[in-house]
Parts: structure tokens; sequence; C-alpha cells
């Protein structure tokens, strides 16, 4: 996936997000998520300001940014599939689920489909799994997913 | 007259499209010009029942379910009473009754944001009477308890209190640990979208008790509406004054926010969930010094999961004694069991310690959800061992599991029928080891990637690798610094004991 350009007015929107958490105790994680939730990711132009602001290295910043499977370093695509992977979704089929995805959309895990419309992740339990296999698309979870579930939920966002 | 209806509110009701559900209430009452008072309701726990839509009649709830949206104009034109989805009282209900539900008492009988409904049931009781009592006299409540850690660890909660209580320090804190990551368990979620003014009260009293001024629930982000409601929950808790300066009008301050994480099993471990909250990287720290030591910022810290926090209101208020005379042996009060993966009548059971693994698949269970055999039951998360019918009369307990070469971790139950491949599970085990590996010790970050080589080998008809990969796991269990790298062994372990077979599939004819 290309680079994309540094977002518009990144030090302006980063000096409030980095204004609005300075009481905090351990503030890095809690400014991370305001700046995933700005972008949709965390753009690499943002480490040296971040760091700064927090008094801290630029490699303990990429550290964390890294070490974190929610913090992104590219966009995703414009709808986010989450497809459980644990054992008891596994117990009632998800795997089929995990293939019938992929298939459909054309890509493995941490990918994101040709026009760019969905990025598959995986995730490790969702808390429901008395009702599996689940997902989460675009934050919504959805239990008992089968196929034609699948199906059903990615033409609505493809649409 | 309007009509109380309950439609769940908990994320495996929504995720089964309660949402749409309650819409088509309202909708179908404005269309009938009747008077609807709707509550959103946590979930009663028999999940596969969700959405699970009760209606009061003369005090009494009964139960409809599961509820689709398209039912609901059916439901209204049998007038809530005789209907094919009708369940009867709710709380006669067989799965239900059996239940002893303590912490979970107001779970799904309240509207979880309703700080007088908690009152109502019982709420803030156990914070009052609490506020009467000494720090010492606190903790003899608490040991006399038997409360153990309900992550999984079974350390005495009393304890691990009095130990941040008899530390001296300017600031100490109460971390509640809600990064429940284990696979096949939802009890923190359900509480927490249920209940959460009782992990708020647990917590107060937590830091009453240890002279802790401030708290951090650390909810992983995979659990949207938990969050929500517990951000709601701490909000209207402030503006009502059991939070801030001067909780419920005493002397003493006690306030807490949310912190959501980032998607990392691994900060389910204390410490590495203490670094997180920091602001580091999740990897863990070596222990000592105990996070009731030097914790959070290197002050002294509770850390404790949030169904022993939230058990703490219901033994303060109750008293230890009512709480201890449940369950059997060291395992005292009750557990909420989560019951799981592919069985048919899946939910939270709350109940004494002491019930057989065998009572709970086949007869609470009903067995599975695809009708097959049962072949294992995993129990204790990712981590936990699998156990086959021939450990089915081990009791639910802490020494129990652990003498049968397993563990009751947070207590969920994931059951898998006749098709499932276990030398597939432990090769799972160990590649989620090796995705959720911090990467500080060497058996855990490099253990676990060699471990899923090793079983590719088996797979392929290595058996002469099997031995490679029982001493692969000692390395594991006793090198590795945490739970993540030091239990990985028992799925992977547990499966080449008790199914052999699935590791020798394709073995390979000797020579000839």
């Amino acid at each position: 996936m290309p680079i994309p350009p540094a977002p518009a007015d990144l030090e302006g929107r980063l000096d409030a997000i980095l204004a609005d958490h300075a009481d905090l105790e351990g503030p890095l994680l809690p400014i991370l998520h305001a700046v995933q939730a700005e972008w949709g990711y965390v753009p690499p132009e943002a480490l040296p300001i971040i760091a700064k602001g927090l008094n801290i290295s630029r490699a303990e910043v990429h550290g964390v940014v890294s070490f974190y499977h929610d913090f992104r370093e590219a966009p995703a695509g414009r709808h986010m599939l989450k497809i459980c992977r644990a054992e008891a979704c596994q117990a009632r089929g998800g795997q089929g689920i995990e293939a019938a995805a992929k298939a459909r959309l054309g890509v493995d895990w941490h990918g994101t489909s040709k026009d760019g419309g969905v990025t598959l992740e995986p995730v490790y339990c969702l808390g429901l799994c008395a009702t599996g296999p689940a997902m989460m698309l675009d934050g919504r979870v959805v239990a008992r997913v089968d196929k034609t579930r699948l199906d059903a939920l990615l033409a609505e966002v493809e649409a | 007259m309007s009509l109380k209806i309950y439609v769940p509110r908990d994320a495996a009701a929504l995720a089964a499209d309660a949402e749409k559900v309650a819409e088509a209430v309202l909708a179908e009452a404005k269309i009938r010009d009747v008077e609807v008072e709707l509550i959103r309701n946590g979930s009663r726990g028999m999940l596969w029942l969700e959405p699970l839509v009760e209606i009061e009649r003369d005090g009494i709830r009964h139960a409809f379910g599961p509820v689709a949206p398209g039912d609901v104009r059916a439901l209204f034109d049998a007038d809530w009473g005789d209907h094919a989805l009708a369940l009867g009282p709710t709380e006669e209900i067989a799965w239900f009754k059996r239940q002893t539900r303590l912490t979970f008492a107001r779970v799904g009988v309240i509207d979880p944001l309703s700080l007088d409904a908690y009152e109502a049931h019982g709420g803030l009781k156990g914070l009052r009477r609490a506020l009467g009592m000494t720090g010492a006299a606190m903790i003899d409540e608490m040991k006399e308890s038997g409360l153990r850690g309900r992550g999984g660890a079974g350390f005495p909660t009393g304890i691990k209190w009095d130990t941040v209580r008899l530390a001296e320090a300017s600031q100490k804190y109460i971390v509640a640990n809600a990064d429940e990551g284990d696979s096949g368990t939802f009890a923190d979620r359900m509480l927490m979208e249920g209940d959460p003014f009782s992990l708020i009260e647990g917590m107060a009293i937590a830091g009453i008790c240890v002279g802790a001024t401030r708290g951090y629930i650390y909810l992983r982000s995979e659990y949207p509406e938990a969050i929500h409601v517990m951000n709601e929950a701490i909000r209207i808790a402030r503006a009502r004054g059991l939070l801030g300066p001067s909780v419920l009008g005493s002397d003493f301050a006690y306030d807490m926010e949310v912190r959501v994480g980032a998607g990392a099993y691994v900060c389910g471990e204390e410490t590495s969930l203490l670094n997180s909250l920091e602001g580091k990287r999740g990897v863990v720290r070596a222990k000592p010094p105990l996070p009731a030591i030097e914790g959070f910022l290197g002050k002294p810290t509770v850390v404790n999961n949030i169904i022993s926090l939230g058990t703490v209101p219901v033994i303060f208020e109750r008293g230890a004694a009512h709480y201890r005379d449940f369950g059997l042996g060291r395992s005292r009060g009750t557990i909420p069991i989560q019951i799981a993966g592919n069985v048919k009548f899946g939910g939270l059971f709350e109940t004494a310690f002491g019930t057989s693994l065998g009572a709970l698949v086949d007869e609470i269970g009903g067995g599975t959800f695809s009708g097959r055999p049962v072949k294992a039951v995993q129990v204790g998360g990712p981590l936990g061992a699998y156990f086959p019918r021939s450990k089915f009369d081990t009791p639910f307990g802490y020494e129990e599991f652990d003498g049968e070469g397993g563990l009751i971790g947070h207590a969920g139950v994931v059951v898998f029928d006749d098709t499932a491949d276990m030398l597939g599970m432990a090769r799972f085990a160990m590649e989620f080891c090796a995705v959720e590996s911090c990467g500080k010790c060497t058996p855990c970050r490099i253990g676990a990637v060699r471990g899923v080589e090793t079983v590719d080998r088996i797979a392929r008809g290595e058996v002469e690798a099997i031995p490679l990969l029982t001493d692969l796991c000692d390395t594991m269990t006793d090198g590795s610094l945490c739970a993540l790298g030091g239990f990985t062994p028992y799925p992977v372990m547990s499966a080449l004991r008790h199914f052999p077979d699935d590791f020798h599939a394709n073995a390979k004819e000797a020579a000839e």
C-alpha cells in the first residue's frame, strides 16, 4: 500500500489532542486511540510530535504503536471486518466463516479487498462465545454468523 | 395501564438483533396505541435464548425468546401470552432456577444505568456498611469470605488488599482488570454491561479499605458496549456523590476512570496491564516487586479481576459467612461459569463451587449444539487444558482442576464435538502464543514459534517429533516469565495426552 500523504492540519489537531490528555496519568494509549479515531490510523508524522509533547523518545512512541494490534500504521479500507478466531468460535464452525470471508474479499488476514472496501482482521474473542461464530463489522457485533449472514452483511456495506 | 417490556442491551443480545427488536416493540406499541415502558436490561445469561424479551405482569416477569424483530407483531397479537416463543416466568426456567446468583444477582434484572434500581435491589448497602468499619475489620471480612482471585490465579483477595493497606505511600491505586481475553469467557463483559454499579461499589470499598483514592478499569477495546455502559455509570456515580471527594458524604475520597486497551491479549497479565496503563508496551514485569508494593507508576496497587471486585459488595452486604458457606474445599462462594462453544444451552451459570464438569456440559449445557458427541472440553481459556469425557467427574474448584493437570482460569468452559482435530487445537495454542507473546522471555517468544513448527512436523507424520514437543513444553512451563508462555503447554500437552490418535493420524509406517 502506498504511503498516504500526511493529513491536513496534523499539528494543529495533535496539539489539541495532546492538550485534552495533559492531566492524565499514563496518557499515551488514550492519545493514540484519539489519534486513530481522528484519522483512522496513526500517521508516522504524528510520532515525533507526540514524543515531544510527552517528553519521551520517538522510539518509545513507535514501540508502543507497533506493540498493540489495534493501532494501524496505515489507513484501513472503508469498512473493517473482524472475525473471531478463538477456540469457542472455532468449536462452532468459525473456520468456515474465516475461509468464506477470505474467499469473498480475495484477501488473507490484515488484507484489504482490491477496491479498498473492506479490511479483514482477526480478533481473539469478542466475548460472544456461546453464540458464535462471532464477528464485528464497523464496530457492530454480530453473533450466530453463517455464510448467508456474512454475505448479506458484506453486500450491505459493499453497496 | 402501561406495559413493562424488557429488551436486553447486553452485547450478546445486540449481536442477535436486540436493537431492532426494541425498535419493533416501540413501533408496534405506537401502531396499537399501547403505552409501553421499555427497559433495556442486561442479559439473564441464557444466551441461546437471546434476544430474550420479558414482560412484567403483576410483578412477575415472563420470558419470550429467542425473539426476532419479525416476531414482535405476533407477540402483541397474542397479548404477550400464549405464543410459541413463550417460556413462562423467567425465574422459573429450570436453567435459571438452579443457579445461586450472588455476584450476578442484579444482572438482567435491572436497568444497568439506574442507580435507583441498583439501590432498590440491595446496592450500596455493602459500601454503607464498609464506611463504618476500620480498614483492618474490612480485611478480616474479606479474608473470612474466602474470596480468591477470579481472574484465574486464585490468590486470596483479602491478603492482597492487606499488603496494599499496610504499604506506606503518598498515593495508592485500585486497578480492575477487564482485559477479558480468554476465549469462552464473557462474565466480566456481562457484569459491566448488566450491573456496572456493582463494580464501582466494589472498587470504592477496596479503595476505602486500602487507602487508595484513585482507580482504573483497564477495559479491552473488543468490548465497545461495556466501555459505553461503564463510562455512563461512572458519570452517574460521580453526579450522585458515590464517587468523588466525599464518597456518599463520608470523609473518604475515591474516583475512577475507564482506560481502553488496544488488542493485546498479554495485557490481561497484571504486570503487563500496569505497563500498558502507564502508556508503555504491554511487556511483562518480573516479580518481585509485587504490584501490591510497586504497581501503577511504582505505587502500591490492588489489581483485581472484575468478578472479584464485583463480588465485594455482596460480601459486605450479606456478611462474609453468607458467602463463605457456599463452595467446597478451599474454593469458597460462587463462581460464574461460562458455558460456551459447541453447546446447546450456553450462557452464564453462577453456582457454588463443586459442580462436576460433566454436569455442566451434559446436564446444564445439554450436550453439543451440533448434536454430535462431545469430544473435548477446554476449561480456563486458551491457556487451559482440554478435558476428555473420562475426566468429567472433576468437581469445579481451583485445587480439583489443578490436580487433574488443568486450571479453572476465569471459569470458561468451551465444548467441542467429535469433529474437533486436537492436533489442530494444539497448533492453534502455539500459534496464539506466538501472536500474543510480549517478547520479553525466550521460552515464550521463540518456544511458541518452534512449537508451531514442531506440531506441523507431527502433522506431516513425523511422530518422532513428539518427544521434542514434550521437551519444548517443559522448557516453556519452567522458563517462561508469565502464564502466557508458562501455561500454553496446558492445552498442547492435554491434547497430546488425552487424544494421542489425533497426533498419529498421518504417522509414517516404520521403515521396512
